[in-house]
């Protein structure tokens, strides 16, 4: 049986776009708006990453870091994590979640119990930024059993041989980090030189979903829609901050700034 | 059944790792994201070419020598002694280094790492600011352009390291995010290091962070037990039956340098003794994840002993003493107290105040707010033990970057 993440990438190549990814921290900046904000932008997303917020995130920049710390500011806590997924399927069931963290929060859940949760909680995927290839081989191969996909990250800094043996341990999704920086990062690279990349990971298995994250904004999404998916998520924040500052309506502000996303890769 | 964690003899512990770099089975690793992946296998290989290069090797002495000003003296407390009765307490005074800190070891092996890889630019953490000034004075030394990370509450509390930092022409990156500390200082590095590995050396202030990092500061600083192997046998013509070396513990690069040596001798005779923050008398919040029982958890790309919550949010931490006021601890010495062989205690802010004043009163030692944990712990103990045990404080670090907290604290000075 395919999986709900490949029939998303397929969905969005029937219509010949990529697929949008949002990334949304839970719990920013209630739990109760956080799941509005994902059920309301998922009209538009294909895909739903959720943050699980940490407060020592060593690759994220300074939106997705304002957002992580409001949220836990606001007192969101794991479980909290897995009931807004949990909620956000039973009105979507056919839009694939992925979680993403740090391994720490993890490592305190136990692997195990994380793992039973998310299945419960019928999340599709997992990103872990500080679990690389290959300490994550036996926890992605448990991933993998309960159903969940295991994202392996690759990066313009993975080698060729590295990048071979990553691309065989993935499952349905390689994630592709546009440039070295942290989120939210000024595109430095041409779109180019990293569809030229892209490329090069994509012509290792032509099964795997590639997508692209990292200075993908309004801006520059356009220039990079030939990827399988695209992954918006600093900007997604930003405007989460900027509608609590001015006191407007954070759900109708993030979910236009989803919709123009959308019409930009139609 | 799982096997009891136990040491090597006649191994460095730096290099008592397996190959995922975990101590113990349990400690370290190396907890990165993707991208920094290819720089960290590029350090490990350089630094391990690099440690068997004879002519590394000479240049490494050459400056410890004559750059660094080793070796540093060790020297009898001798009135402290008196007063305190008990226990001889002699002290090895590291703080005569070059800069005033232990930290100059490991700067200046980072900044000799990052010539040989060809890199112009290098950057750092630093807490107490002494790692920043340091690493600043390394990068003068040896022509980098140097870029340090601080915690907008440590910039105001240590003053004269950050102007020693701007004279030696490293910019100083204010870090707002979080507690504005040393733990802060070290996430904001990392993310410049991400954004920036492909020109940037990273030199991380003590022996934490990802696996490479840790031994490359134990290796630095390991200098100064090599240097009290030698005091002690020409002071007392063989290693003394009972010493007791203290050293505080913050990320514990000066304690593993001032331990490392000694390590192998059997606990009977010479018993590592680990001094963390116990932060002011009356608050909850501390730096000592060893003597408090911290849970094992990640930070900064390393499992370790870390002051978190149950969900792995790392905690708030408090200390006098910036150098120390970190929530996770070194994994070689998270190694060391499951193992048993080093022993942890905490001395509160009360405590290293009133073990400074006592020291300074007594000898000409100016020892900063850092080891004034460890002489605290002397203190406490000399009184109640023989006059043939040694006790052994390493003061690793000089009080005039203190200067102000001193004066708050004490009104005087």
């Amino acid at each position: 049986m395919s999986s709900l993440l490949n029939k998303a990438f397929l969905n969005a190549k029937k219509e010949n776009r990529p697929a949008l990814l949002t990334y949304t921290v839970a719990g920013d900046n209630t739990k109760k708006k956080s799941l509005e904000i994902l059920n309301s932008i998922s009209n538009y997303a294909d895909i739903c990453e959720l943050g699980f917020p940490h407060n020592t995130p060593i690759a994220d920049g300074g939106q997705i870091q304002t957002s992580a710390y409001r949220a836990i500011k606001n007192g969101i806590k794991i479980n909290d994590v897995f009931s807004i997924a949990k909620n956000f399927k039973k009105s979507k069931k056919n839009t694939p979640i992925i979680l993403m963290g740090y391994y720490n929060m993890i490592y305190q859940y136990k692997e195990n119990k994380f793992l039973d949760k998310c299945k419960k909680s019928k999340v599709d995927g997992l990103i872990v930024v500080d679990l690389p290839y290959p300490e994550n081989k036996s926890f992605a191969s448990r991933c993998k059993k309960n159903g969940v996909n295991f994202i392996q990250l690759v990066s313009p800094t993975t080698s060729q041989i590295r990048l071979k043996k990553i691309i065989k341990d993935s499952h349905d999704m390689v994630y592709y980090i546009s440039m070295l920086s942290t989120t939210g990062g000024k595109l430095k690279v041409s779109p180019k030189k990293i569809l030229e990349r892209y490329n090069k990971i994509k012509n290792q298995n032509k099964l795997k979903n590639v997508v692209i994250g990292f200075g993908i904004t309004e801006k520059t999404i356009k220039s990079l829609k030939k990827a399988d998916g695209l992954v918006v998520g600093s900007a997604i924040c930003r405007e989460i901050s900027k509608s609590i500052e001015r006191r407007q309506n954070t759900v109708t502000n993030v979910t236009n700034i989803v919709k123009r996303l959308r019409n930009k890769i139609q | 059944m799982k096997l009891k964690m136990k040491l090597k003899r006649g191994i460095p512990l730096i290099d008592q790792h397996d190959q995922q770099g975990f101590w113990g089975e349990k400690f370290g690793g190396s907890f990165i994201p993707e991208t920094l992946k290819k720089p960290v296998e590029d350090l490990t290989n350089e630094f391990k070419r690099l440690r068997n290069n004879k002519e590394f090797l000479k240049k490494r002495d050459y400056y410890f020598k004559n750059y660094i000003g080793s070796p540093t003296s060790f020297v009898k407390l001798e009135n402290l002694s008196n007063h305190l009765g008990g226990a001889q307490i002699w002290a090895k005074v590291v703080s005569e280094a070059n800069g005033g800190a232990h930290k100059i070891y490991n700067a200046t092996v980072h900044a000799l790492i990052c010539k040989a890889m060809g890199k112009k630019y290098i950057v750092g953490d630093t807490g107490a600011g002494y790692a920043g000034k340091m690493l600043s004075m390394a990068a003068k030394k040896f022509g980098l352009k140097c870029k340090i990370f601080m915690g907008a509450k440590d910039i105001k509390r240590q003053k004269p390291n950050c102007d020693a930092m701007r004279k030696n022409g490293a910019e100083i990156v204010p870090v707002y995010s979080g507690s504005q500390t040393l733990v802060d200082a070290v996430s904001e590095c990392m993310r410049y290091w991400v954004s920036n590995c492909d020109n940037t050396h990273m030199c991380v202030g003590s022996t934490v962070g990802p696996n490479i990092f840790v031994k490359i500061c134990g290796w630095s600083t390991a200098q100064i037990s090599r240097e009290l192997k030698k005091q002690l046998k020409k002071e007392f013509k063989k290693i003394p039956k009972k010493i007791k070396l203290i050293n505080c513990v913050g990320g514990g690069s000066s304690a593993y340098g001032f331990w490392s040596e000694f390590i192998d001798f059997d606990k009977k005779q010479i018993e590592l003794i680990g001094v963390e923050a116990g932060g002011p008398r009356k608050s909850k919040l501390h730096a000592a994840p060893l003597s408090r029982n911290a849970k094992v958890g990640i930070l900064h790309g390393a499992a370790s002993y870390v002051c978190q919550n149950n969900e792995g949010q790392i905690n708030d931490t408090e200390s006098i003493s910036a150098g120390l006021d970190y929530p996770g601890v070194s994994p070689i010495h998270c190694f060391l107290k499951d193992t048993k062989r080093a022993r942890y205690t905490y001395a509160t802010d009360e405590d290293a105040l009133n073990a400074h004043v006592m020291v300074t009163k007594f000898e000409k030692l100016n020892p900063s707010l850092e080891p004034s944990h460890a002489f605290a712990e002397a203190i406490k103990i000399a009184p109640k033990l023989s006059k043939d045990t040694i006790i052994i404080v390493n003061s690793c670090g000089d009080a005039k970057k203190d200067r102000d907290i001193l004066r708050e604290r004490l009104g005087k000075h």
